[in-house]
């Protein structure tokens, strides 16, 4: 089982994710993160039983897919490299536009250093990238107190709280 | 001048602490070299040809005489003894260690001064015009505004990891001191017909490999939505700015790709959505930051008295009145006056202060002033609220500094990038450059007669010198290894912003003064009188400099 963060703690997680798509997506062994095509692909009926997830590649355009994603209990979110920033928006946008309200979780290259603005944008779950402890990496989601911006989390932004 | 309060204060301190814990980590072997390079540009930090650098923000290129103070400790303690001022109004450190960096920031951060975000893909430091609040042609005062952006994109989650940098400028007045077109976004300030204050959204500009003048494509965009309208630009650029190719990735490329059209009914788009949303500003919000920006103590001063006393010393001394014609600006308020502290003289790298001087700056700024110091795109400084009666006393003391040279804005007021002499990414050394041309046209009867003239130098395409935008324009290239420039003619950098055009095949260095030199005469034969280089340039073309240069 895969080590990740979320809810502040490092926990451990059962979903296996499927990189490629699966001749047969029925037949993967659950609960399993799958790419958004397969997903899709599934009978409404398998992906009701809440044991399958989407996983969308960076740039992937999902916004055509949207009524099922917001069905989906988890959705992942592929970073192919740490510095391809595109999921910080895909995040935010499923969250403050599409009201999202399942698990997003970051998977692939991701690093410590980013926790604090996953969280921000609205990632609950985040799976570091090998060889990162994610149990050191905990101090990180504490880097700043404080916030300029409203994002996706409900950390009041400097801009409402002084004026 | 914009004052942190505790909550600014308490984010920089945890930057720095984060920093300093990135860089234990990074010498550990825990982060790749990979990921530490990110994560040090957004610190500011590069590793140069010789040395890191560090470049420290100066948020739209406000001062204090106790930050100078500061930064001509840390050149002293950590460096070579002297800072360079940079055309995006930053600082750059030319001999830090790695290992010292987060003491730097520490040090930094007693004054209030960061280097977040001056580097990497990004958003970047906001510049703004150097007359900001003390210009008479303004439409309204830019400062409050960028220090509302500045807030808006000092770590802002969604946006730290951009296909590439991204630059902001923002200005108030319309003779766009702040080169606004040229950056990825440019904001102007401007009134509708009901008398509202908005902004002109301008996107995709920039210079570089594939300079561009942005394109309009908001009009009139209201106050209150200045953030959600900026976050949308951004969104639309994270999400579809080109990621593959490090030279095809700044949104100009993809305004250009899609069309202005297309690309704002993008942002139309996203904004629509957004719009009245938690980014919206309130009148609230934004008088609080304008009260940072109320106008100091200034005297009531006989401006007629002030006047005469000025003459009756011009008079008497035609050195002062040549600098006085030259370096001291107009004012908004009668009685007073804006100062260019000239940092340019042959034989010092355009834009770089020794620690000594950056000392005796601050004390003029503590007595001729209000302790307010201005960098401007141009590599100078400014005191931006000397009285007109003190005029006469700051010359001499700025004369015995040597910033006094009355040529600003004339073609010894050289922007030149610091060049192969510390860049590692440099095709060329520019300083030299710099310098022959200064060496050259020494007589202030010449420089005088040929007027406002811009002449910009940048050691590679990445145009830091903005060679694109100067009336002439050098640019250093790679010819099988070995160092040549290139020419350009006919860039501007004022409201009607425009992009030079290339002369011909490059020159060695040695060549360059004399190439000037044929385009300076082409300029004295042809002018109308009164006619600006420019405006010669847009009435005859580029085919009279060609044929005297090549022919
Ligand atoms: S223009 Fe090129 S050489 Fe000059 S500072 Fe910029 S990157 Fe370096």
């Amino acid at each position: 089982m895969a080590r990740i963060i979320r809810g502040g703690e490092v926990v451990e997680d059962p979903w296996i994710l499927v990189e490629e798509s699966p001749p047969d997506p029925v037949a993967v062994p659950r609960p399993a993160m799958l790419p958004l095509s397969a997903w899709l692909s599934l009978p409404p009926e398998v992906r009701g039983q809440g044991d399958t997830a989407p996983w969308l590649a960076s740039g992937e355009e999902f916004e055509e897919a949207v009524d099922a994603l917001l069905q989906a209990p988890l959705i992942a979110l592929h970073f192919p490299v740490f510095r391809d920033g595109r999921h910080f928006s895909t995040a935010f946008l499923l969250r403050k536009r599409y009201g999202y309200r399942g698990e997003l979780r970051a998977v692939g290259h991701v690093i410590r250093d980013q926790l604090f603005y996953l969280t921000r944008c609205g990632f609950d779950s985040v799976q570091l990238r090998e060889g990162m402890d994610p149990e050191a990496a905990l101090a990180s989601l504490a880097d700043f107190s404080l916030v300029y911006q409203p994002a996706a989390d409900d950390r009041a932004p400097l801009l409402r709280r002084r004026s | 001048m914009y004052r942190y309060d505790e909550f600014d204060r308490r984010l920089v301190r945890e930057r720095v602490a984060q920093f300093r814990d990135q860089t234990a980590r990074y010498l550990a072997g825990e982060l790749t070299d990979e990921e530490f390079l990110p994560l040090r540009l957004q610190n500011g930090l590069y590793i140069q040809r010789l040395a890191p650098m560090l470049r420290i923000s100066v948020p739209y290129g406000v001062l204090s005489s106790e930050k100078l103070r500061k930064l001509a400790h840390i050149a002293r303690e950590y460096d070579k003894g002297y800072v360079h001022f940079t055309t995006r109004q930053n600082i750059q450190l030319n001999w830090p260690e790695l290992e010292e960096v987060p003491d730097i920031l520490a040090e930094l951060a007693e004054v209030d001064m960061h280097c977040i975000q001056t580097s990497g893909n990004c958003v970047r430091n906001i510049t703004t015009d150097h007359l900001a609040g003390i210009a008479p042609d303004e439409v309204e005062d830019p400062r409050p505004w960028c220090e509302l952006v500045r807030q808006w994109a000092a770590l802002h989650p969604e946006f730290a990891f951009l296909p590439r940098k991204f630059k902001i400028a923002l200005t108030g007045s319309p003779a766009d001191r702040a080169v606004s077109l040229v950056n990825d976004i440019g904001l102007r300030l401007v009134r509708n017909e009901e008398g509202e204050l908005g902004f002109a959204v301008y996107v995709g500009g920039g210079l570089g490999r594939t300079p561009m003048v942005g394109s309009l494509i908001r009009p009139f965009l209201p106050w209150p939505h200045l953030l959600t309208y900026l976050n949308s630009i951004l969104r639309v650029y994270n999400r579809y700015g080109k990621r593959d190719n490090k030279w095809k990735a700044r949104i100009k490329i993809l305004v250009k790709a899609w069309g202005p059209e297309t690309f704002a009914a993008r942002v139309e788009e996203d904004f629509e959505h957004f719009r009245d949303g938690p980014l919206t500003l309130t009148e609230e919000e934004v008088a609080r930051v304008r009260a940072f920006f109320t106008p100091p103590p200034y005297e009531a001063v006989d401006p007629a008295a002030a006047a005469r006393e000025l003459e009756e010393r011009a008079l008497a001394d035609v050195a002062f009145q040549r600098w006085r014609r030259r370096n001291v600006l107009a004012h908004r308020v009668p009685g007073y006056a804006a100062v260019t502290v000239c940092l340019k003289r042959p034989g010092v790298p355009p834009g770089d202060v020794a620690d000594w001087q950056l000392e005796a700056i601050a004390d003029l700024a503590d007595r001729f002033g209000f302790g307010e110091v201005r960098s401007t795109h141009e590599q100078n400084l400014l005191l931006p609220d000397v009285r007109q009666t003190d005029l006469w006393a700051l010359w001499r003391e700025l004369d015995r500094l040597g910033f006094a040279s009355p040529t600003v804005g004339t073609l010894a007021d050289i922007i030149c990038c610091p060049g192969g002499d510390y860049c590692s990414l440099a095709n060329a050394k520019s300083i030299p450059v710099a310098e022959a041309i200064q060496r050259r046209f020494e007589d202030l009867d010449y420089l005088y007669d040929l007027g406002d003239l811009r002449l910009n130098i940048s050691g590679c395409m990445n145009a830091c010198g903005h060679h694109h935008v100067g009336n002439i324009g050098i640019l250093g290239v790679d010819k099988k290894g070995e160092e040549f420039y290139q020419v350009l003619l006919g860039g501007r950098a004022d409201g009607q912003a425009s992009l030079a055009a290339v002369l011909g095949p490059s020159f060695s260095r040695e060549e360059v003064p004399e190439v000037v030199e044929k385009i300076l005469e082409v300029y004295l034969e042809r002018r109308f009188e009164g006619e600006s280089f420019s405006d010669t340039f847009a009435r005859i073309g580029i085919e009279p400099f060609k044929e005297r240069v090549y022919g």
